[in-house]
C-alpha cells in the first residue's frame, strides 16, 4: 500500500524523523487554518500518488492566506496525469542551503536491506542513477545486525555530505532505517533529504509503501487503507476479500492461483484480446467466492465476456463445477462465460456443468486455456465463439 | 534418486492440530509419505490419526528420528516455527505459509545462513515439493504427478507459482512423461531456496535428464538463473514465464510478482533464459510441448 505524502510524514514522525510542522486539508478553508497554525511562509502541496506534481502546478508557495486561498482554490480538484487533487498538505516553507536522497528497500538479489544515499538529491534519482551512477552510495545491511550509527556516518562521508550535515544525516538515517524494519514498509524514502542553513537536517518529502502482509500487527494503517486509491471494482472487491486488480480491456477473469491468473491474462494477451482484470480466487473455489468473484466482474461495464480459469488440484473437478452452478443461479450475469475447467476430475466437472441446463450462449466450455482464451475473446469482440 | 526428499525422508508436521496442517499432513501421508510426528505446543502426548504429537520439535526429532519439517502454522508464528526447527537440527524445511511480513522474512533468511547453514528453506508461500511415488509435503495433489520411470528420461520442475506447478505437472502427465522431482520455490520476495539452488541439484541428479522451469515477473531469480544454466547447467531446460502482460507496480497477488522501476519484467526474463540456451513457451502447455520434444528427441 502507497501513503500519500502526507500519511508518509505522519508516519515518520512516529520514529522521530523531522518533518515540517504542517497539516492536510481537504477544503480552502481547512488550508488557511493549516498555514496559520504553521506560520507562513507556507507550501500548498497537491496530495496525489503520482510524481511531476511541481511541474502540473500543484506545488505552491504562499505568504500570506490571500495567497494561500487562491493557490488552495486552484489546486484542489486539479488532475495531474488522471489523478485528481483531493487533499492538500500546507507545511511551513524551508530554507534550504542543499538537498539530498535517502531510501530503505529490500535487494531481492542480495537478500539484504539496501541503503541509497546521494548528495544529489531533490531531483530523480532514476535519472542521477543513469547519469552520474557514482553519486549514489548503496549500502547492504544484513537485517540481523541492522544499521549502526557510525555505518551511517560512513555512508554520509561515502556520498560526499558535507561535515557540518554528517551528525544530522547518520542520525535521520538510523531512525529512517527503524521506520522500514519496525514500520514494515517496503519502501522508505526521503527525496529531498534538506540541510539547514541553521545545521539541521530534515526529510522535506516523504515516500513510503507499506508491507501489507504486516498489518496484522500495525492497527495505525486501518487510516490509509480507508484513504486508499481504489476505483469501484477494486472496492468492492476488498470488501469481499478477493485478490483484484482492475484493468482496461474487455474479457473479465476468474482463475484459481495467482500465476494461473497471471498466465492467463498472457494467453487473453496472445489470442489478441485484452484482460479487463486480474482476479485470483484461491485454491478453494467454492460458490461463495465464486459468487463474489462474479460480482466484482459484473460491475465492470467493459467486460464482453467472462474467462473461467479453473485447474483442479486438491479441489476436484466436480466441486468447482458445483460451485460455479450455484453461483451462476445467484448472480445475474452481463455476459456471456468461457469455462476452462482441467485437472483434477475436469471430466466429471465438466458434465456438471452440461447438466446444469445453463444456456448455450451464456456458456461455453473448452478443456485447454489457448482454446478457452480465443473462445472468451472472440465474444468479447462480438463474434461467435469458434 | 530424486532431489531434497525421498522415500527415506522423515517428516514432522508443525501445526499438524490445526486445520491447515491436519488437512494437507494426512494426505501426504496418504500419498505414502513418512509422516512420523506433530508438534504443536501444549498438546504433546496427543495423536491425529495415530501420528504422536510432540510439544517441540526438539523432543519429535530426538523420538522419532525426523529429517524433514512441514510447516503449517499462520503468518505471526512461522518465522519462529522455521527457525525452532531448524535449532532442532532438522535439515529440510518446507514452509507453505502465505503472508509472512517480508521483514520477517528476510531476517529468518539471514539467521539461517549465519546460525544453521546446514538447514534449507523452502518457501515460504509454496506449495511444497513431490518426489513421486516417494514423497510429497505440502499442498500439491499427488495424483496429478507422473511417477519417474526407471530408464528415464524424467522431468525436474522448479516453480514459483503453485497452480502453475499443478499445470506443468499435468502437461507432463498428459504427454506420459515422468518426474523425477517438483519443487515449488514459492512466489514471496525471500524464498529460502532459489531457482539456482534447485537447478544445481537437478544438475546433480542422475534421475534427473532434463529440468522444466516456471517463473514470474518481480525480482531477479530468472536472471540468476538464466547466468547458472550458461556456466553449470548441462541439462535441457524449458520454460514459462507468467506476466507478460502485467501492469507495473501493482503486486498480482503473490507478494513478490511486481515490476517496479522498469525492473523484473516478464519479457526481460524471457529474454536472459532464452540466451542461456533455454526453450521458453508463451503459456504453461507451450513449455509443456517444448518438453515433450526434448524429450522425445533423447
Amino acid at each position: 500500500m502507497d501513503l500519500f505524502e502526507y500519511q508518509g510524514k505522519q508516519y515518520f514522525a512516529r520514529y522521530d524523523i523531522p518533518v515540517s510542522a504542517g497539516d492536510v486539508a481537504t477544503t480552502v478553508d481547512e488550508a488557511v487554518a493549516a498555514a496559520e497554525a504553521a506560520e507562513y511562509p507556507v507550501v500548498v502541496k497537491a496530495q496525489v500518488q503520482v510524481g511531476g506534481r511541481g511541474k502540473a502546478g500543484g506545488i505552491k508557495l504562499a505568504n500570506d492566506a490571500d495567497e494561500v486561498r487562491e493557490h488552495a482554490g486552484n489546486i484542489l480538484g486539479m488532475d495531474i496525469k488522471g489523478h485528481v487533487v483531493e487533499r492538500l498538505w500546507v507545511e511551513h516553507a524551508s530554507d534550504i542551503d542543499e538537498e539530498y536522497y535517502a531510501s530503505f528497500t529490500l535487494d531481492r538479489a542480495a537478500k539484504l536491506h539496501l541503503l541509497m544515499l546521494s548528495a544529489k538529491g531533490g531531483v530523480d534519482i532514476e535519472e542521477v542513477a543513469e547519469t552520474d551512477p557514482d553519486a549514489i552510495v548503496k549500502l547492504h545491511i544484513d537485517p540481523v545486525d541492522g544499521l549502526s550509527t557510525d555505518a551511517a556516518r560512513q555512508a554520509a562521508v561515502d556520498a560526499t555530505i558535507p561535515e557540518r550535515a554528517l551528525d544530522g544525516v547518520a542520525e535521520i538515517l538510523v531512525q529512517l532505517y527503524r521506520c522500514f524494519t519496525e514500520g514494515d514498509c517496503d519502501l522508505a524514502e526521503i527525496n529531498p533529504l534538506i540541510l539547514k542553513p541553521t545545521g539541521e537536517v530534515h526529510a522535506l518529502d516523504a515516500k513510503v509503501s507499506l508491507d501489507n502482509s504486516a498489518a496484522f500487527r500495525h492497527p495505525e494503517w486501518e487510516e490509509y487503507s480507508a484513504t486508499e486509491v481504489l476505483d469501484e471494482r477494486e472496492r468492492l472487491a476488498k470488501e469481499r476479500h478477493l485478490q483484484y486488480i482492475g484493468l482496461e480491456g474487455s474479457v473479465g477473469i476468474i482463475a484459481n492461483g495467482a500465476g494461473l491468473a497471471m498466465s492467463t491474462l498472457d494467453v487473453v494477451n496472445q489470442a489478441g484480446g485484452d484482460a479487463a482484470n486480474f482476479l485470483d480466487i484461491g485454491g478453494g473455489a467454492n460458490a461463495d467466492v465464486m459468487a463474489a468473484a462474479l460480482e466484482v466482474i459484473n460491475t465492470d461495464e467493459a467486460v464482453r465476456s467472462i474467462f473461467i480459469n479453473i485447474f483442479g488440484g486438491i479441489t476436484r473437478g466436480e466441486e468447482v463445477a458445483k460451485g460455479i452452478v450455484e453461483a451462476v443461479g445467484r448472480v445475474q450475469l452481463r455476459a456471456p462465460m468461457v469455462i476452462r475447467l482441467d485437472g483434477t476430475n475436469a471430466e466429471e466437472g465438466r458434465r456438471i456443468l452440461l447438466d446444469a441446463a445453463i444456456p448455450d450462449e451464456q456458456l461455453t466450455t473448452r478443456t485447454t486455456m489457448l482454446e478457452a482464451a480465443k473462445a472468451a475473446v472472440a465474444i468479447a469482440n462480438g463474434r461467435e465463439a469458434t | 534418486m530424486a532431489i531434497f526428499v525421498d522415500e527415506n525422508t522423515l517428516v514432522l508436521v508443525q501445526g499438524l492440530t490445526g486445520g491447515q496442517g491436519r488437512f494437507h499432513g494426512l494426505r501426504n501421508r496418504d500419498y505414502g509419505t513418512q509422516v512420523v510426528a506433530g508438534v504443536t505446543p501444549g498438546k504433546g502426548g496427543q495423536d491425529v490419526e495415530g501420528i504422536p504429537i510432540f510439544d517441540s520439535v526438539a523432543e519429535a526429532v530426538a523420538s522419532t528420528g525426523a529429517t524433514a519439517s512441514f510447516v503449517a502454522v499462520p503468518p505471526k508464528a512461522a518465522p519462529a516455527a522455521i527457525l525452532e526447527a531448524a535449532a532442532a537440527g532438522v535439515g529440510f524445511i518446507v514452509c507453505i505459509t502465505e503472508g509472512i511480513p517480508a521483514q520477517d522474512e528476510a531476517k529468518v533468511f539471514n539467521m539461517l545462513q549465519r546460525d544453521f547453514p546446514d538447514s534449507r528453506l523452502l518457501g515460504p508461500n509454496c506449495p511444497g515439493v513431490i518426489s513421486p511415488g516417494k514423497c510429497n509435503i505440502g499442498i500439491t495433489a499427488g495424483e496429478i504427478a507422473q511417477l519417474p520411470t526407471a530408464d528415464g528420461p524424467n522431468v525436474g520442475i522448479v516453480s514459483r507459482s503453485g497452480t502453475l506447478t499443478y499445470q506443468a505437472l499435468y502437461e507432463l502427465k498428459q504427454a506420459g512423461i515422468g518426474v523425477s522431482t517438483c519443487v515449488g520455490v514459492g512466489g514471496d520476495p525471500v524464498p529460502g531456496t532459489s531457482f539456482v539452488d534447485c537447478l544445481a541439484e537437478f544438475e546433480a541428479d542422475p534421475e534427473t535428464h532434463a529440468v522444466m522451469m516456471i517463473g514470474e515477473i518481480g525480482g531477479s531469480a530468472e536472471e540468476e538463473a538464466a547466468d547458472f544454466i550458461r556456466s553449470s547447467v548441462s541439462k535441457p531446460m524449458s520454460a514459462y514465464v507468467a506476466g507478460v502482460t502485467a501492469p507495473a507496480g501493482k503486486k498480482m497477488g503473490h507478494a513478490g510478482a511486481i515490476v517496479s522501476g522498469g525492473k523484473g519484467t516478464a519479457q526481460g526474463k524471457i529474454d536472459a533464459l532464452r540466451a542461456a540456451g533455454v526453450k521458453v513457451g508463451l503459456n504453461p502447455t507451450e513449455a509443456g510441448q517444448l518438453m515433450a520434444e526434448i524429450v522425445a528427441a533423447g
